[in-house]
């Protein structure tokens, strides 16, 4: 399973990422995020890919599981 | 014109998303001592668009500034986007700009011809607004930044302020909504090159045409529609006037590329502070979609005026700013104040 780091970054970067990741076509991604803005949009553009998310968070920090 | 630099890699946040969130603002500036004066019509309390202060019976001065990082690659376009925005909220306010001050920060590596170029664009709409750019400020800095600092007059009877709407006003907004997004998209590329040539000559066009066409009716509130987006600056008026605030999802103009681009998640942080700060006075439909929901909230970079007018002029002044403005419409009324202050509404 593919695990894409996107802490740090700010929109869209985090979205583009995982655009780039999700082309190797699996069926679960994991995606690492530290702000509400790139979750949501993470969370969002997974969705319209067909994706179901479930969030957990930690410290801030925001962990999205991508699974089809 | 070529450039060998990509503006916008240079920027950390988009156009007015950049902007600090309104909540944020607020609390920041919270307890400081400041003086009063009677001649203050307008200043900070008042959450406007710019501060406006009267000299005799006949003149009142009108003050703003605005700047942010690059929105778009071509130096020329950035610079005409960024004065066309700082010069906005003085037509927000029913005024006429006079003088202008650069504020710039420029990366001590950047050519020449670059600087050259956005200062070109701010010339250019300042001349074009009928204002003097008579000197400013630049220093050196990582990221680059443009904007000016304005000075403007108006009649003093005649300020627009955000606080003036009454119950039976007709609301009216003169730009598409959407840009934001578009332009995080864009960051993306994933946003269509005749996509992106419609939003920069949108956010290049002065708000003068509109002002000088609302000044002629009676007007009763204005404010421009940037970075706390149509849901925050609407939820600034309803709060100022007392009024609540009832907008008809759809009648309100946007571009429709957004609509998918914000489904995908190409989505500016500052929609998401917008809603942070006027969710709590903001009554959704069900029926007004999430994508839908954050084109309201998407920060606009030089958006439109959005104007309150009584119901019996609203047709009229439709009518005329149309001519010169095809994408304005009327997107809702003012009532009485309610429990909520906006009220989204949708067939």
């Amino acid at each position: 399973m593919t695990t894409i780091d996107a802490r740090g970054l700010s929109c869209p970067e985090p979205v583009i990422m995982t655009r780039k990741a999700l082309k190797s076509k699996e069926n679960r991604y994991t995606v690492l995020v530290d702000n509400v803005a790139s979750r949501e949009n993470v969370t969002r553009f997974a969705e319209s890919q067909g994706f179901r998310v479930k969030l957990t968070e930690e410290s801030g920090q925001y962990r999205l599981e991508l699974s089809k | 014109m070529e450039t060998d630099v990509r503006l916008t890699k240079l920027a950390g946040c988009a156009g007015c998303g950049a902007k600090v969130g309104a909540g944020t603002l607020v609390s920041l500036l919270n307890g400081f001592r400041t003086r009063t004066d009677p001649n203050l019509i307008v200043g900070f309390d008042k959450s406007d668009d710019a501060s406006v202060y009267r000299l005799n019976d006949e003149l009142a001065l009108v003050q703003t500034t605005d700047f942010f990082p690059p929105v778009v690659d071509d130096p020329f376009v950035y610079g005409q986007i960024a004065a066309a925005n700082a010069l906005s909220d003085v037509y927000a306010m029913g005024g006429e700009p006079k003088l202008a001050l650069n504020l710039m920060c420029i990366p001590e590596q950047m050519d020449a011809h670059t600087v050259q170029e956005i200062l070109r664009g701010g010339y250019e709409k300042a001349y074009e607004a009928g204002a003097i750019i008579s000197g400013g400020h630049t220093i050196h800095g990582a990221e680059p930044l443009y904007g000016l600092a304005v000075t403007g007059f108006v009649h003093p009877d005649r300020v627009l302020t955000n606080s003036g709407a009454r119950p039976g006003d007709d609301l009216i907004l003169t730009k598409p909504l959407g840009v934001g997004i578009l332009m995080t998209a864009a960051k993306a590329e994933m946003a269509e090159p005749s996509v992106l040539e419609r939003i920069c000559l949108q956010m290049k066009t002065l708000n003068k045409a509109a002002r000088d066409i609302m000044v002629k009716y009676p007007v009763h509130s204005c404010t421009d529609v940037t970075g706390f987006a149509l849901l925050g600056h609407s939820y600034e008026m309803a709060q100022g006037s007392g009024v609540s605030i009832h907008i008809d999802a759809d009648r309100v103009p946007f571009h429709p590329e957004a609509l998918e681009l914000a489904r995908m998640g190409l989505i500016p942080a500052g929609a998401y502070r917008n809603r942070d700060y006027a969710e709590k006075g903001v009554r959704a439909s069900e029926k007004v979609s999430r994508e839908l929901q954050d084109i309201f909230y998407d920060p606009q970079t030089s958006g439109g005026l959005l104007i309150a007018v009584p119901h019996e002029s609203a047709g009229a002044l439709l009518e005329e700013l149309k001519d010169r403005l095809p994408c304005a419409e009327q997107i809702g009324w003012a009532d009485t104040p309610e429990e909520y202050s906006v009220y989204l509404e949708k067939e």
